[in-house]
């Protein structure tokens, strides 16, 4: 199946793209990397008369680390490929769990085109850099005709793929802060296939002081319909990480009363809270042993081998494999 | 919804692909997969899923990996497109990829193929010396339907080895 017929405009300045955006804003679409709109296309679940192909717009293709100490910050303009992002050295020290978390996203094939922007214009609950943006407490600045404005997650994710975006604005660049030297950052998922989307996904910051835990937040990703924050500080502050076992069930528990899973072909909504509790209760001890941000991709790690059974409702027993 | 075809917009467009610029009209929907296959007769990318999941259309971008299938040709231009032809269009004189798919029995029906050789070519140039591991990894967002994958892992680590011998050579 192709798309149906439609004008494609190549702006090479924000303006032009504004301007484009204003006359064309209902019918019209803007195309980054085209990673989630053209299978949208190609599908003809929908059909917009004019798409807006930002790849060459001047002045939104930065990828910078900026600010110092407490105030440091990643911005990543609106054209910045998956790719580009995951491959900064400067971002992954600034923001590990980004990174981290970018290695999730589909293949280099996909990431090589897809931007991180668009993902986060997408709001796919599915999507990994919504749920990164939201718990590193990260914004995005939109520009329009009619102005510019900054929102922070919250107000920018309403509902599955559904933004508070107005149909003539563009986010030219979203912007993560540094993450605070000390705070331990993990990211697990488990998909049906490499590269998959997530059936139920967990990225989660732990703050330490010395050997007592100080804060935790957890987020989401396939398993919340926006990528809701679930603030664990509280029940989990003055612990010790060497009780880090015991901790664990509790995160676990929590996480499986928060989230409000659908379910699907692939996964019943009870397997995939099952499979979020798993994965919040091993990430949570790994991040208690490690000294620091971790690897990428083995929640599991040899203590947490047979503590859990990812066996759940349905008696599958996916697992995830990410190099 | 009827279409009018005789009258949906198009443009015109230079395409550098294989190192051939290509002058032609095309409809800006026109996907680059179908442009490559219908236009300029380079059938060798092939067409499975046109959702970005299967692999089978992988070009190189700029020396980068992307499916052609959710590209559309107007947006290629400015870029370098090397197709599997751009790799290797001559049986006697196969790539070191496509060599060590040869060497490895790494092809059944051959309809994933020309998605992998593009993969992996220019994987191989990122990690000239993957391990087996790694291999599996690189080719896990290509599908095969006849499952050949352990021979197209071999392949991959094979065609490291190839390219090593022909730097040192
Ligand atoms: C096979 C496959 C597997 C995938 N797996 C994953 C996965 O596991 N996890 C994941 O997170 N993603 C996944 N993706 C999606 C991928 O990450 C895309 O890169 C991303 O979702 C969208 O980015 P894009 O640049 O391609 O946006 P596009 O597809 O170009 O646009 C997406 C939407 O955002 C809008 N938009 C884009 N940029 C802007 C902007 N600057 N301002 C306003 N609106 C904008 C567009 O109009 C469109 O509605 C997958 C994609 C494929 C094809
Ligand atoms: S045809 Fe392009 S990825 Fe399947
Ligand atoms: S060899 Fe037949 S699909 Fe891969």
């Amino acid at each position: 199946m192709k798309p149906s017929p439609l004008r494609i405009h190549r702006p090479t300045t924000v303006d032009e793209t504004l301007d484009l955006l204003a006359a064309r804003g209902d019918t019209g679409k803007i195309l980054a990397g085209g990673q989630s709109l053209v299978p949208v296309l190609n599908m003809r679940l929908a059909a917009p008369s004019d798409l807006i192909d930002i790849t060459s717009v001047a002045g939104i293709d930065d990828l910078e680390v900026s600010g110092a100490d407490g105030s440091e910050e990643i911005c990543v303009g609106a054209s910045v490929t998956h790719r580009r992002v995951e491959r900064s050295a400067d971002v992954t020290r600034a923001n590990p769990l980004l990174g981290e978390a970018l290695r999730f996203v589909a293949h280099p094939a996909v990431r090589n085109r897809g931007t991180t922007v668009g993902s986060i214009a997408h709001a796919d609950p599915n999507g990994e850099m919504p749920m990164v943006l939201a718990l590193t407490g990260g914004r995005i600045e939109a520009r329009s005709r009619r102005g510019e404005r900054t929102l922070d997650a919250e107000e920018l994710n309403i509902g599955p793929l559904e933004t508070s975006l107005e149909s003539d604005e563009l986010i030219t660049r979203a912007i993560f802060p540094a993450l605070p030297a000390g705070s331990r950052t993990g990211f697990d998922e488990l998909a049906r296939r490499s590269g998959d989307y997530a059936l139920a996904g967990v990225g989660m910051i732990l703050d330490v002081d010395g050997e007592t835990v100080t804060g935790l937040r957890c987020g989401f990703v396939s398993v919340t319909d926006v990528p809701d924050i679930l603030d664990l500080g509280e029940a989990v502050s003055g612990a010790e990480l060497g009780d880090a076992s015991t901790v664990a069930a509790t995160v676990a528990e929590a996480v499986r009363d928060f989230i409000d899973p659908g379910g699907d072909i692939h996964a019943s909504a009870d397997y995939r809270r099952h499979l979020a509790g798993v994965i919040a209760s091993r990430l949570f001890r790994r991040l208690c042993r490690s000294d620091g941000s971790s690897g990428r991709g083995d929640a599991r790690g040899a203590s947490g081998r047979g503590e859990d059974s990812l066996v759940g409702a349905t008696g599958d027993d996916t697992e995830s494999r990410r190099a | 919804m009827t279409e009018d075809i005789g009258t949906e917009p198009t443009s015109n467009i230079r395409l550098a692909v294989n190192g051939t610029l290509h002058e032609l009209e095309v409809p800006d929907r026109k996907l680059l997969s179908d442009v490559l296959r219908q236009d300029l007769e380079l059938t060798g990318t092939h067409v499975g899923c046109e959702h970005g999941v299967c692999g089978a259309c992988t070009v190189q971008l700029d020396g980068e990996p992307v499916r052609s299938c959710l590209m559309f040709a107007v947006t290629a231009q400015g870029h370098e497109i090397t197709t599997v032809e751009g790799i290797g269009d001559d049986p006697e004189n196969p790539s070191d990829v496509q060599q060590a798919f040869i060497d490895c029995h790494g092809l059944q029906c051959g309809f994933c193929t020309p998605g992998f050789v593009t993969t992996i070519d220019a994987y191989i140039d990122e990690n000239p010396n993957p391990t087996e591991e790694e291999a599996r990894e690189a080719v896990s967002g290509n599908l095969c339907r006849c499952t050949g994958y352990q021979n197209i892992v071999s392949a991959v680590c094979r065609a490291a080895e190839l390219r090593a011998e022909g730097a040192s050579q």
